[in-house]
Order: C-alpha cells, then sequence, then structure tokens
C-alpha cells in the first residue's frame, strides 16, 4: 500500500500531518501502540527536519501487514557532515527556527532510536533522502 | 460481567426518530447509522458523551434511569448530590433549601458528592509524583473521556490515573459510616443523582471495577423538577439541614479547571468538550507536547456544568456555583465554618479503597485482531473509498464515504448502498430500479418511499 505527501518549506503549521495519518492506519491494522509511537515520532522528526532545513520535498509511505518503510525525499542543502548531525544537540537550524520551538539537534539521532533501520543518501546542494524501516513482527 | 458487554445509558426511541440524521453526523466517533429510517447504535463505539442527545431535534435520545420508587427497597435511603446540582437552581433557592426538601422527597440521608474532592485531589496529587514515568497522566474524573481514551487512544490508557471517581469515595465514606452506627449493610439504599449518560453508564459497568458503589442513579432533570416543585407549593419545612459538606474550593471541582487548580504540578491543562479534547489527545499521542504532567479532560463544554441533564444555561450554572464557592471561602476565612469537614476522619479508609483495577484498552479503530487480515481489510477500504463519490451525503445511512467503506469492508454494508454506486450499476442494467428502492427502503424504512412511488 502506498501513500505520498507533500512537505513544503517553512510549512511547520502542518507539521505532523504525515505522521498523523500513518497513526491513524497503523490503529487499524492493531500495531502494537508503543510500535506505533515510535514510528510516528521518527516521522513527526524527519518532517520537522525537511520544512525547517529544505525546499520541499515529498514523503513516501510503503506499508504492509509485516513492516513500514517511509522514505522523506528533499531538495536542499543536503547534510554536510551526516556523522556530526547524529550526534546529540548538534544542529544547524537558524535562531529563527529555534525561536518556534524547534531545531534543538535532536532530530537525527531521535529518528535512529525510533527505528528499526535508517539509511541517509545525501548530496551537498543537491538534497537528501532518509529511509526508515519498521518491522512490526520483531 | 462480559468483558464484551457495555452498559450504556443513551437510547434512541424508535417510535420517535425518523431518521434526520444529526446525531449520526454529530457523534464524535461514528457510532451512529441510520437502518430502517431510524438511527441505530454500534454499542461498541458509543462512548455515552451525550452529543447525539444534545442535538436531536426530535427528543428521540433519551436517558435511561432507574425507577424513583426503587428508593423504597432500601430501609435507609441515602441521597448523593454533585454540587452543580445546586447550580441548577436561582440565586434565591438556598443551597440548605434543597438539602432540606430532598430529605422530604423520601431519603433519609443526603451528602453532597464533592465534600471527598479534597481526598481525591490529594490522592491524585500524591499519584503524580510517584508516577513520574507514565507522564502525562490523565483524570479519570469524566466517564466519557475513560471510555473516549479507550476506544480511540488505546495508546494513552496506561497514563489514565487508576482512581474511582468523588461520587465512589463519598458513597463509600457513607455506607462505612451507616454500618458503623448499626445499620444492616443490605438495609442501605445509596442513590446518585447524575448529570450525565457517562456517569449512569459507568455506575452500570464500571471500568476497571466489578461492582458499583452506588445502587441507582436518578437523572438531574427529574430530580430537578421535584424538588422545584416541592420548594414552590410550600416555603416551611420542620428542620433545615445545613449545606457545608464541602469546602470552598471543592464546590467547583466538576467546573473546567476543579481539578487543575488543586492539581501540584507544572504543566497541565484543563481541557473541555469532547472535540476539544480529541483535537488535544492526537497531539498527546504524538509526543508533540513537552514535559506535561497533568490533564483535566471533560467531553461538557463547561464541564458537569453542560451536562446534558443539567437544567438551564451552563454558564449560569457555572457562575452560580463560582458565586457559592466564593462565599464558602470567606466564611472560612472569618472563622464561620471549618475547612476540616467529617469525611477528613475517614481519610485512611477511603484512601485503602480508592483504586480500581486495570484501565483496558478496547480498540475500535482496529479492523482486525490479526495484523494480516487488518491489511487486507484496509487495503479493501481504500479501493472502496477511491470509488465513493466523496460527498460525505449520508444518503446510504453512514456519516461519511470513509464510514461506508470501512462498513463495507467489514461487511456491515455494501458497495450498492451508496445512490451514486445504484446509478452506475443501473446504467450498466446489473441493477433495477425496484432493487434500488428496496435498498433505499431498508435503510430509510418503507414510509419515506413509499409515499412518492405510489401517491401520483
Amino acid at each position: 500500500m502506498h501513500t505520498e505527501f507533500v512537505v513544503v518549506e517553512g510549512d511547520f503549521s502542518n507539521a505532523g500531518k504525515a505522521s498523523s495519518e500513518i497513526k491513524k492506519t497503523l490503529k487499524q491494522l492493531n500495531i502494537d501502540n508503543q510500535k506505533i509511537k515510535k514510528i510516528v515520532v521518527a516521522v513527526y522528526e524527519a518532517e520537522v527536519n525537511a520544512i525547517a532545513h529544505a525546499y520541499g520535498g515529498t514523503i513516501y509511505v510503503d506499508l504492509d501487514h509485516e513492516k513500514i518503510s517511509v522514505v522523506i525525499k528533499d531538495v536542499g542543502p543536503g547534510i554536510p557532515d551526516v556523522d556530526m548531525a547524529m550526534q546529540k544537540g548538534f544542529s544547524t537550524a537558524s535562531p529563527k527556527v529555534r525561536e518556534m520551538g524547534f531545531g534543538a539537534g535532536m532530530g537525527l539521532p531521535n529518528i535512529k532510536n525510533n527505528v528499526d533501520e535508517l539509511d541517509i543518501k545525501t548530496q551537498v546542494g543537491v538534497g537528501t533522502e532518509i529511509r526508515m524501516v519498521v518491522n512490526f513482527l520483531s | 460481567m462480559s468483558e464484551n458487554f457495555f452498559y450504556h445509558a443513551l437510547k434512541i426511541d424508535h417510535k420517535i426518530c425518523y431518521g434526520c440524521t444529526l446525531c449520526m453526523r454529530n457523534c464524535p466517533t461514528e457510532a451512529i447509522r441510520v437502518r430502517n429510517g431510524k438511527a441505530t447504535i454500534y454499542e461498541n463505539k458509543c462512548v455515552d458523551c451525550g452529543e447525539c442527545y444534545k442535538v436531536c431535534p426530535s427528543g428521540a435520545v433519551y436517558v435511561a434511569q432507574d425507577d424513583f420508587k426503587s428508593i423504597y427497597n432500601f430501609k435507609y435511603r441515602v441521597v448523593l448530590m454533585p454540587s452543580v446540582f445546586l447550580g441548577q437552581f436561582p440565586e434565591d433557592i438556598k443551597a440548605s433549601q434543597v438539602y432540606s426538601v430532598i430529605t422530604e422527597l423520601g431519603f433519609t440521608h443526603v451528602m453532597e458528592v464533592e465534600a471527598s474532592a479534597m481526598i481525591h485531589s490529594k490522592l491524585t496529587n500524591q499519584y503524580i509524583i510517584d508516577n513520574e514515568n507514565k507522564k502525562p497522566l490523565i483524570s479519570t474524573f469524566c466517564p466519557a473521556i475513560v471510555r473516549l481514551i479507550q476506544v480511540k487512544f488505546p495508546a494513552l490508557v496506561d497514563n489514565l490515573i487508576p482512581m474511582k471517581a468523588p461520587v465512589d469515595f463519598t458513597a463509600t465514606y457513607l455506607r462505612k459510616k451507616l454500618i458503623d452506627e448499626g445499620i444492616d449493610e443490605k438495609d442501605i439504599g445509596i442513590f446518585y443523582i447524575t448529570p450525565c449518560a457517562a456517569k449512569i453508564a459507568a455506575t452500570k459497568s464500571p471500568v476497571g471495577e466489578d461492582k458499583s458503589t452506588v445502587d441507582g442513579v436518578l437523572n438531574m432533570d427529574t430530580m430537578y423538577n421535584m424538588v422545584y416543585k416541592q420548594i414552590k407549593q410550600h416555603k416551611d419545612y420542620d428542620k433545615t439541614i445545613s449545606a457545608n459538606d464541602v469546602s470552598s474550593d471543592c464546590v467547583i471541582f466538576s467546573l473546567t479547571n476543579g481539578e487543575k487548580r488543586l492539581a501540584n504540578c507544572r504543566k497541565s491543562f484543563a481541557i473541555d468538550e469532547i472535540h476539544n479534547v480529541i483535537e488535544f489527545l492526537e497531539k498527546v499521542e504524538n509526543d508533540e507536547i513537552e514535559d506535561l504532567d497533568f490533564l483535566e479532560l471533560r467531553a461538557c463544554d463547561e464541564s458537569c456544568a453542560g451536562g446534558i441533564l443539567t437544567c438551564g444555561n451552563r454558564f449560569l450554572i457555572n457562575d452560580r456555583m463560582m458565586q457559592r464557592a466564593r462565599k464558602w471561602a470567606d466564611r472560612e476565612r472569618n472563622g464561620e465554618t471549618s475547612r476540616k469537614k467529617e469525611i477528613l476522619k475517614e481519610e485512611k479508609y477511603l484512601v485503602e479503597n480508592s483504586h480500581v483495577g486495570k484501565i483496558l484498552p478496547r480498540s475500535m479503530m482496529k479492523l482486525d485482531e490479526n495484523t494480516s487480515i487488518a491489511f487486507q481489510k484496509l487495503t479493501k477500504i481504500r479501493e472502496i473509498e477511491s470509488k465513493l463519490p466523496q460527498t460525505d451525503c449520508n444518503v446510504c445511512g453512514a456519516p461519511s464515504c470513509h464510514a461506508l467503506a470501512e462498513d463495507i469492508a467489514c461487511d456491515r454494508a455494501n458497495m450498492s448502498d451508496c445512490v451514486f454506486m445504484q446509478r452506475n450499476l443501473e446504467m450498466r442494467n446489473s441493477l433495477k430500479i425496484e432493487e434500488s428502492v428496496e435498498i433505499m427502503k431498508k435503510i430509510w424504512g418503507e414510509d419515506k418511499l413509499l409515499d412518492f412511488i405510489l401517491k401520483k
């Protein structure tokens, strides 16, 4: 089952749309509540990342009865140093973004903690593609 | 009691209902469908919030109550009166008058429910301190909210504070007090005047408990009429009972902010009205709100002052209760009355009997226990939904195209229930017009269609 969501640059007011839709679907599938929570948190973080740092993008959700895979593909500045970005507290967010309560440098580490697989493809000046997978059975 | 049995106090009188769909369109859990021209309730989706009762234009939705005469099954008849009951009466009627008159109706004892609210909030504060890891903690004061969380937000069930409501505390106290006075337990009947349907449902099938603490429930509107009539008819009483069961800060416990203002924590919210609550719980469930300690959630607008069985305007009721609270606060400051009430003597006993069993989720969201089967159904729903017109016209007897798609995937409805589908099928000659009419009759009843077809 395939679903797509569009992410608009700077549109923080709509952050959480994709994760809420995913949550609704997973509740219908009777997935374990803790697992749903993890997925929702990870997708929400990724949504906020794309809104804050990129120039917009798309979220692709693929779902079957065993796993969910979410790909967030953006057109944006890319991540110059992925290892650095994976460290807690590291952030390149602008003061404006921080004022809105985002940009604490917890995004990527938080995603990693909540998913079974995480794959980051990024190219400076082109964009970033984050692929995350959560298995329902494990 | 069977795990699948849930008593609902909200009923629909099919003799009065004419299938206007207002209740169906306003139900926050999509629990209503029109069948045979009448609104019908999916029992497992209903949370007893009473929205259907509020919007019904014909009075077809009603709240079942115990027969008033059933109080005479007991030698000692106790009435538990929530503070909001006193807020129904105009300013010139004193609380002590209501206390006195209500005993004249046939009760031997009267007590205000919020007498125990002080102990209740003290325990809540202790629970908040002891359960740091379960934050945000959610109050179980409003039974419609408990049920809403069970069916719609199963992930938050563990955040509910597993504690009895003030009505149970007060009932437990009075029962003990009377037994201590030497009265036989089976001679004691405790009756609660309820402002809403959810409290009745909670009494008849308590969540996390086997047996209710009260013996019967009386509807607030009925009791209001009885008491008011008595007051109007004769002004003098043999005895006046003073109405000082409750301390000033607990008089307004059932109003919005009533629990929040007594909760000892940094970040708490008081939210009333069920749609507001649903909107907020979506955020809580997503972990979008940080460092949240405590939530007071109430299904009705203006909390219990807006209960469906209250009489009069909820804002006026709220104001009268606030006035009473201020008056008590003045008296407490002047030393005319004490904040230390008799019930505090039994605090230890009440604390020992305060906990309820585990509150279990009973998700109405899941399409099947088995994820594979649920996934098949979900795929089916998506496919059906893409074919439906997305007009949410209600002609199929469901509140939305999405709800119909779900009903079809779960074998509770057919594709041909959709009027747009019928036209399509007729065009392809796979459905006769007569068959379409039969389908519509099943949803809307014989008479709605017969008239149009036979009368020319």
